[in-house]
């Protein structure tokens, strides 16, 4: 038997951002990062079937349009998201997702001895290689991290 | 080239440029050059951690430039105690100097001191992060004493896992094209990110056990202290530290003409009878000290070019 196709399978949003091709299961993680908990209302989409990525999930944000220097933030636990700000219910720009040169305020550093797990100090890592492997660096103890994944607040 | 009013943090914020002028001025200095163009300028010197080497160095160089100093040696006479925060004393203190050197064990602390500050912060040691003054002495002293920065052959022996001192000098040398000789216990090897540091900067390095190992002569072995703490077995570390102290006999694996240096203070890894061989530079390389520290606060207070 077929099954019943959907209208829908996350609601098309008016005005905001869709954040698509993000590799399942990482879409709270993606909503954690973005710091958009308590923006409004959020569609969570999980284990979609993907062509690029075998499974995918998407959030579209309702009424925010989150810049680039906010959403470039995924390249750390959702490098293959690709960014649609939506008005009027048309995607009005799409981008993907930059590396950026330095991460602030959203990475914690692990060493006890950084100053900034010992002061109130904005934490500020920077980007270490190219490409979906890279390393960070804390800008104050400058330890090295191969996995800014497991870093992220 | 500006220096004034600029930092002096780490290692990693300076060019081979940077480092060229830096080590041009303090030879210059250790010429007579620039005598008294401190006066008139105060440093103070807030060592949060004991370090009288260190700090005595920095002294004498603001006071042989004719500048003034104050600070403190104890962090228990420092308003730390009293719970303020280090950005809070830094924001104060800079109120009241042209120039602040600080050591602190917590790593990174010299970054944020330099980000609050007003004035320029000297990083004289954030526990096992960086201490760059160290490394602008040593290679003060490598200029000196080979003739050159570039392309020289050295042998780095010891502890080269936690030696902050050998990290920053590697990474300061690698900007000249240097070949290196690491010389370790496999247990205190030179930290990864490092030699895949050098790799990918197309740098020659190699990695082996013993003294005997090391191949062509070389121009600098850079010795340092093996602590007896880093050893959960004592019998471990005394075969260790054992193997890996200089006698006059090194030359023979290191070249007639190798220079041998420590940033001190020494323990038993270098023999007393090799302090009177022209090979010994470690205490001239600790008597550069402070031609270099005269140079950076110079530089950074901005009455040196």
């Amino acid at each position: 038997m077929n099954e019943p196709k959907r209208a829908h399978k996350v609601y098309a949003i008016e005005r905001g951002t869709v954040i698509d091709h993000i590799p399942s299961p990482m879409a709270l993680k993606v909503i954690n990062i973005l710091g958009v908990t308590q923006q409004g209302i959020l569609s969570v989409g999980i284990n979609f079937p993907s062509e690029k990525l075998g499974h995918k999930d998407i959030v579209k944000v309702e009424n925010l349009e989150l810049t680039a220097e906010v959403t470039d933030r995924l390249s750390l636990v959702a490098p293959t998201a690709t960014i649609n700000i939506i008005e009027g219910w048309k995607v009005v720009e799409k981008r993907p997702i930059h590396l950026p040169r330095e991460f602030v305020g959203i990475l914690r550093c692990p060493n006890p001895k950084c100053v900034t797990n010992a002061e109130a100090a904005r934490t500020r890592f920077l980007r270490e290689g190219e490409g979906r492997t890279f390393a960070v660096r804390c800008a104050y103890c400058e330890r090295l991290y191969r996995n800014p994944a497991e870093l992220v607040v | 080239m500006d220096f004034s009013g600029r930092s002096i943090v780490s290692m990693r914020d300076f060019t081979r440029e940077d480092i060229q002028h830096v080590v041009r001025r303090a030879l210059e200095v250790k010429k007579g050059a620039y005598a008294d163009c401190l006066r008139g300028k105060v440093l103070a010197t807030l060592f949060f951690e004991p370090s009288t080497r260190t700090r005595l160095s920095f002294e004498a160089a603001m006071v042989r430039m004719g500048g003034q100093v104050f600070g403190f040696a104890d962090p228990n006479v420092s308003s730390a105690t009293k719970g303020e925060t280090l950005s809070d004393t830094i924001r104060t203190v800079c109120g009241y100097c042209h120039v602040i050197a600080m050591r602190h064990r917590i790593e990174g602390a010299a970054r944020l001191a330099s980000e609050v500050s007003l004035v320029p912060v000297i990083n004289a040691g954030d526990g096992a992060n960086q201490h760059p003054t160290q490394t602008f002495l040593d290679l003060v002293t490598i200029q000196e004493e080979v003739g050159r920065l570039t392309n020289i052959r050295i042998g780095m022996l010891g502890d080269l896992k936690h030696g902050r001192t050998v990290h920053s000098l590697a990474m300061a040398l690698s900007l000249f094209g240097a070949e290196f000789v690491f010389i370790s216990p496999e247990s205190l090897s030179m930290p990864e990110d490092l030699t895949a540091q050098l790799a990918s900067a197309g740098l020659k390095f190699t990695e082996v056990r013993e003294l005997s190992d090391i191949g062509k002569p070389l121009d600098v072995l850079y010795v340092t202290r093996i602590q007896k703490e880093r050893f959960e077995d004592f019998q471990e570390y005394q075969k260790v530290a054992g193997s890996y102290r200089l006698t006059p006999a090194v030359l023979s694996q290191a070249g007639e003409k190798v220079r041998i240096m420590h940033p001190l203070p020494r323990v038993d890894e270098i023999a007393p009878e090799m302090d009177s061989l022209p090979n010994a530079v470690y205490f001239r390389q600790a008597h550069n000290g402070v031609p270099t520290r005269q140079a950076l606060l110079g530089l950074v207070t901005g009455v040196i070019s």
